[in-house]
């Protein structure tokens, strides 16, 4: 009977018991709690509450999934967690506030927007030191870089501007004006599209990665909530480029874009002020921050439902997830 | 022949060349806005702990225009803010006047009598960004085409409040009204804000006692006879006071017959900004303010930055210093200004009234943020604030 089960269904059985348990730990900065909640994601269960330092926004992971870092706004600095031991165990310098921050694909650096201080720092990880700043327009935050790390995208919030740094010489390449108040930048996989949300206008733009041209522009407009509630914030781009998903913060909706047609596929409810997004490893769940309902939601991405909220700190602010 | 030289002379002290009487907006690469400020005329706070600075608004105004500058510079834009201080109803009708010659927009930081003034002399295509009248009537029967307001209405402070207490289901209120023409309009307000959210004034009483110096040794003990003799009345959950003036308010809290919360114009107050608010990045303009003006960014600093950044968002939006341009992109369906406080901000077409939320701020920390999230609307939430399209006896052109 073994000897006659076809092989598909003995490997869907298998990649089902691997999906039961899940390895993945998930991270997420309590901004009003000054700590990190982490959630084993085999049981989504919160396993352990780390205390940082105070403000904790920006979280990232080092690209071995080793490290966990966390930018502090008001101790001007980055909490370094082991993700072994859940323990912080030393801390980074940065610019006045640094809020979002991203790491270049090397590992070597941490690109940091200091939202106090209208500049960008370039932190060298392993020296512990900032080796530059560059100056941008008013209110940095949102921070991206190339999967090539050949360029990094900054977002000024009230310049409304996409700024492009190239990354070798350090130098502004472009400012283009986006639209208001943009929070959060992405680059495709591919490296060829620049996505940047707008939180007060309630809109994602597309980028060209080379020419900086603006290629789509796309409105949401989830079904009976007043514009001023539409404000998009965080975005997360599947692997292969499909599908994306962006944070709608107070209508407490994430919007599933088809990624090559830039087209609003639906919504989905999630809880109140939804911030920021992240892919489990495997690409199969999103993890939302949902700042106002003190909870992240689970978006099961084969099932396309919301599938879980569950609590942690106050004011959930950043998530990521490491295998 | 003599003013159009000193206009000449104002524009080119702010970097600004211009022949006389040719508009300076005719250089393609240049924004003008003009910026008219009265200094209050100085009533003596209560309280030792109120800033009275001279250059309140003008200091918003200012950094607004850098920020406007800062994306400029990226696009090839340059911004000129033409101030003009003034002294009374007379000088500010002179300086819009005299304005009117080098920009199509002026930012009033005036009081009610000089802003009446300004407005008779307006020149033809000239628009005034009023950022100080509260006054209701101005955006009802006294509304006119060539006028937009960026400070809230008393309307709509009132109803911020009101939608406050309302959700904390504090529905009984005593009002005690001071003696000047604006503390009656404020009353009225919250009259209406009353009977819109379902509260009850339980009585109304009126503040006789004289000012008196807030310096005076033992003048404690004056006000701790006076206050609960003005403010007995039947039971009530909250103390409304209308002292727009800040001549007695703060000597309330503490001192009531009842032991009930202060709320109004001082204690709980419901305000377009106040130096608690650090709130959606509210913090780093906080900070660029202080560091630009040694002080707190006050309601007139903030309605003053929102009014020249709502003329520099339309300059760089549309890319262009046509005075049309801006001022139907800015008065648009699409316009959206940020201005730290949630939600983004646009001019309600039937009275040129900027909506936005209202902040409800204690002394030292921030309570709450109107509109109230239990307080919904066909439209856009914060049209629950002041008067909506269909309450509105503004008939623009």
């Amino acid at each position: 009977m073994i000897k006659a089960m076809p092989l598909a269904t003995l490997m869907a059985a298998v990649v089902l018991a691997a999906a039961d348990a899940r390895a993945e730990t998930i991270f997420v900065s309590n901004e009003q709690d000054n700590t990190v909640s982490v959630i084993d994601g085999g049981t989504l269960a919160v396993a352990a509450t780390i205390a940082v330092g105070r403000r904790p926004r920006g979280i990232e992971a080092s690209g071995d999934g080793k490290t966990i870092y966390v930018a502090l706004g008001d101790d001007d600095r980055i909490d370094v967690i082991d993700v072994a031991s859940r323990k912080v165990t030393g801390n980074l310098p940065s610019g006045p506030d640094p809020e979002r921050f991203t790491v270049s694909p090397d590992g070597a650096r941490l690109y940091i927007a200091n939202e106090d201080d209208n500049t960008v720092s370039v932190l060298d990880i392993a020296g512990r030191k900032i080796t530059a700043d560059i100056a941008v327009g008013i209110e940095p935050e949102g921070m991206a870089v190339s999967p090539d790390g050949a360029f990094v995208v900054c977002t000024s919030e009230t310049t409304s501007m996409a700024h492009f740094i190239d990354s070798k010489t350090l130098e502004l390449i472009d400012n283009v004006l986006v639209d208001t108040r943009p929070r959060v930048a992405q680059v495709t996989r591919d490296g060829k599209h620049v996505w940047i949300t707008s939180e007060l206008r309630g809109t994602a733009s597309v980028l060209d990665a080379r020419s900086h041209a603006i290629l789509a522009h796309i409105d949401f407009a989830p079904p009976g909530v007043p514009l001023e509630l539409v404000q998009a914030v965080g975005v997360a781009i599947a692997r292969d480029g499909e599908r994306a998903f962006v944070a709608l913060g107070p209508s407490a909706r994430v919007a599933e874009i088809d990624a090559r047609q830039f087209k609003v596929l639906r919504y989905h409810l999630v809880g109140q002020r939804v911030w920021n997004l992240a892919f489990s490893p495997d690409g199969k769940r999103l993890y939302t921050t949902n700042g106002s309902s003190n909870d992240i939601s689970v978006l099961d991405l084969e099932s396309d439902r919301v599938v879980k909220s569950l609590g942690v700190g106050r004011s959930p602010w950043g998530v990521v997830s490491v295998p | 022949m003599w003013l159009r030289w000193s206009i000449v002379a104002v524009t080119c002290l702010v970097g600004v060349s211009a022949e006389a009487g040719e508009p300076v907006a005719a250089n393609p690469q240049s924004v003008v806005i003009g910026f008219v400020t009265e200094h209050q005329h100085h009533t003596q706070s209560a309280s030792p702990l109120d800033v009275n600075a001279d250059d309140e608004g003008l200091q918003g105004a200012r950094l607004a225009l850098s920020d406007n500058a800062t994306t400029g510079r990226f696009t090839g834009q340059a911004f000129v803010l033409a101030e003009r201080v003034v002294s009374d109803p007379q000088s500010a009708a002179d300086a819009v006047r005299q304005l009117g010659d080098a920009t199509a927009f002026i930012v009033a930081d005036l009081p009610s009598d000089a802003l009446q003034a300004a407005l008779g002399a307006l020149s033809d295509g000239v628009t005034v960004l009023n950022t100080r009248v509260t006054d209701d009537q101005l955006r009802n029967e006294g509304c006119r085409g060539s006028l937009l307001h960026v400070a809230p209405s008393r309307a709509m402070t009132a109803d911020a409040l009101a939608q406050y207490l309302a959700v904390k289901r504090w529905n009984r209120w005593l009002l005690v009204i001071g003696r000047h023409p604006e503390d009656e309009l404020y009353s009225a307000a919250i009259r209406r804000a009353a009977a819109r959210f379902g509260a009850r004034i339980v009585a109304e009483r009126r503040w006789t006692f004289e000012a008196g110096n807030p310096h005076a040794d033992t003048g404690h003990v004056n006000l701790q006879a006076e206050v609960p003799a003005a403010t007995r009345g039947p039971d009530h959950d909250v103390l409304i006071v209308a002292d727009e003036a800040d001549e007695f308010g703060d000597s309330l809290p503490y001192r009531t017959a009842a032991p009930r919360p202060v709320a109004g114009t001082e204690g709980l107050i419901a305000t377009a900004w106040s130096p608690v608010q650090e709130q959606w990045g509210a913090l780093q303009l906080q900070s660029r303010f202080h560091k630009q003006a040694r002080r707190a960014m006050t309601s007139r600093d903030y309605t003053a930055w929102l009014a020249v950044r709502a003329l520099g968002e339309a300059a760089l939006r549309t890319q262009s210093n046509d005075a049309h341009t801006i001022l139907s992109f800015m008065t648009g369906k699409n316009f959206r200004l940020a201005g730290f406080k949630g939600e983004s901000m646009s001019f309600r077409p039937w009275d040129g009234q900027l909506r936005q939320p209202v902040l409800i701020a204690g002394p030292r920390m921030l309570v709450s943020v109107s509109p109230q999230p239990e307080f919904l609307h066909e439209g856009s939430n914060l049209d629950s604030l002041g008067f909506d399209a269909a309450d509105s006896k503004c008939r623009r052109p």
